[in-house]
């Protein structure tokens, strides 16, 4: 897939949709809790996501795929509420999944089937006329990446194309909402970035939000602007990375060699807050200082800024966090 | 829009209406039905009776080869219910056996494929996904039983005149549903084994086993028990119990026809019941 450009319309529908009421969230949560006999999975969850794409993060067995299972109507909540796009799951089942692309987990084709043919008989179950059912599948498979391979048979293709092939389907009958469980599970590197450049792209397209379950930090880092974190059924943590990423654009990490107590105290003056530790400065820029005023500072003290960084908490500084909580 | 536009849209066409989904799982599971040159052959061999039928229902209204044979009064080929009544045992069996080729392939490669999810995560219900495959089924055994059957019958009629056809409409009935409650109960069969058993192999098997040895278990159970209850565990048997009663064939059985409905319905509703536990996008596993 290229470069995409969101087109005049889908720019037009989101003016008005800015000016009009807030869309609902993608997914909200009301008290939910699943149960498997005796098992509880899912414990009262609550949270409203609106993200454009949003990663569901958490250890094997935090109750992600149990959620996304949920959300598409295969599980009954045994407490509580949610909706997608503004549908209950338990009145609404037949419209969320009208609006949903699903990209499971685990190996999901139909044997001695081409490429074209199990796109285009997905997009034709999911209401699309057997005409624009084909069209929209040559598309689909050309998008992701398998336009060479779209008439060999789905038992012939390797991991990754399996991967690619199940995306293609997902996407094909041009849905609001993909949900991708754990996308680049078992692939090699190279495939793994193919994936994630992929799945950005179609992020980027604005035409539809995307929910990504991973146990993998990376994928969801890569693509996603909001995390939930799930441990044990439980929400331990919610993260606006977008946020977070614009807030700790004024938070510093310098390492430097002839640095001082002046140096720091002419930083303070600035009105930044300063820690210092051996030859390492962390700061946190205040209102209207530049990092040009923290080199001219540096150079009237005579003290040379060997590394300059951007120091935020990373996805995984997160994570631990939460997994610690 | 052009295959050459390699980003994401969205669509915006028209949809197909709601109720004619399982439409698209009967027609991409039906193009796949006849690959194996096996079953082609054999769905073929399953005409030949419904031809050397036509043939006979011809010769029984050729006077002058009844006479050749010395029985222009109709005593040697007579269309009657026994012939239709042999007519359907004959199919019946034939229907067996096609189910047996084609039955275990329906649901169980979804099934090992792991396809199911991908199917449910749509507008498209576990109860049209079993209509889907089931009608693959239904549709095939009709072509061998009660569409042929009634061609027979509407010849019949057309070579006998109005009178004998009005005194045997009840024929072309009898027909028509004794067809159907046997393709009811083969379609949910096939299709319960298919869920259950991975190997295609094994769930034809299974279909052939449930069939003969239901019938050799119940023979054991009457003989050890004394008693006639076995017989409520043969399939053949019962069937063959509502067929003598809508065709109605004077033979002494242990089972009442009502009695036989009643263990059919009981049949069809636990393979019903083995569908709806296996057929869903995931196992709950509690």
């Amino acid at each position: 897939m290229s470069t995409t450009v969101q087109s005049g319309a889908a720019a037009e529908r989101a003016n008005q949709q800015t000016s009009a009421a807030p869309p609902p969230p993608v997914i909200a949560l009301q008290g939910l809790s699943v149960r498997f006999g005796n098992r509880e999975i899912l414990k009262d969850l609550n949270c409203a996501l609106r993200g454009r794409a949003i990663g569901l993060l958490g250890p094997n067995g935090a109750g992600k795929s149990t959620l996304i299972n949920t959300l598409l109507g295969f599980y009954k909540p045994s407490s509580g509420s949610a909706s997608v796009l503004g549908h209950d799951i338990r009145t609404e089942t037949r419209k969320i999944r009208s609006l949903v692309g699903y990209m499971p987990e685990n190996d999901a084709f139909i044997s001695k089937m081409n490429a074209v043919s199990y796109v285009r008989m997905m997009a034709e179950l999911s209401g699309l006329p057997p005409a624009a059912a084909l069209e929209r599948a040559h598309e689909a498979l050309f998008c992701v990446g398998l336009a060479e391979a779209r008439y060999r048979e789905l038992g012939t293709y390797s991991l990754g194309m399996k991967q690619l092939a199940k995306l293609a389907q997902a996407v094909a009958h041009g849905p609001k909402l993909l949900i991708l469980d754990e996308p680049t599970n078992g692939l090699d590197p190279s495939a793994r970035q193919r994936m994630i450049r992929m799945i950005r792209d179609i992020r980027d397209s604005r035409e539809l939000q995307i929910v990504l379950c991973s146990h993998l930090l990376r994928d969801v880092e890569d693509t996603c602007e909001e995390v939930l974190i799930l441990n044990g059924g439980r929400i331990a943590h919610y993260s606006n990375l977008e946020e977070e990423r614009k807030a700790n654009k004024r938070f510093l990490e310098l390492e430097t060699y002839g640095a001082n107590g002046d140096f720091t105290d002419a930083i303070e003056k600035l009105g930044c807050e300063c820690a210092t530790s051996a030859n390492r400065l962390k700061m946190i820029l205040a209102d209207g200082i530049e990092i040009r005023d923290i080199y001219r500072i540096a150079a009237e003290k005579d003290v040379r800024i060997r590394r300059l960084n951007f120091r935020r908490d990373s996805l995984e500084d997160i994570f631990l966090k939460a997994m610690g909580s | 829009m052009a295959v050459y536009r390699r980003t994401y849209t969205s669509y915006s066409g028209a949809l197909t209406p709601a109720w004619s989904r399982w439409l698209v799982l009967f027609r991409y599971s039906r193009s796949s039905l006849f690959r194996s040159k096996l079953q082609t052959g054999l769905f073929v061999l399953c005409f030949f009776y419904p031809l050397f039928s036509l043939l006979t229902i011809y010769l029984a209204h050729n006077l002058s080869f009844l006479a050749r044979l010395g029985a222009v009064g109709g005593q040697i080929l007579t269309i009657d219910n026994k012939f239709f009544y042999y007519f359907v045992n004959v199919q019946g069996v034939l229907a067996f056996v096609l189910t047996a080729f084609t039955g275990p392939g329906l649901i169980s490669p979804d099934i090992a494929n792991g396809a199911l999810p991908l199917y449910f995560c749509r507008p498209f219900s576990r109860a049209e996904y079993v209509l889907g495959k089931a009608s693959v089924l239904a549709i095939l055994l009709s072509q061998i039983m009660w569409i042929p059957g009634l061609v027979l019958f509407a010849v019949q009629g057309s070579l006998a005149g109005g009178d004998w056809t009005w005194d045997h409409l009840w024929i072309a009935g009898s027909l028509v549903l004794a067809c159907w409650i046997w393709i009811a109960i083969l379609s949910l069969l096939a299709m319960a084994l298919s869920a259950w058993v991975k190997w295609r192999i094994v769930a034809g098997a299974l279909l052939l086993a449930v069939l003969f040895f239901g019938a050799g278990f119940a023979q054991a159970v009457n003989a050890v028990m004394r008693t006639q209850l076995g017989h409520f565990v043969d399939i053949v048997y019962l069937m063959s119990t509502v067929w003598n009663g809508l065709f109605r064939i004077g033979d002494e059985r242990a089972v009442s026809s009502t009695e036989a409905y009643a263990a059919l319905l009981v049949f069809c509703g636990v393979c019903l019941a083995l569908l709806v536990k296996k057929v869903r996008a995931y196992e709950v596993v509690r």
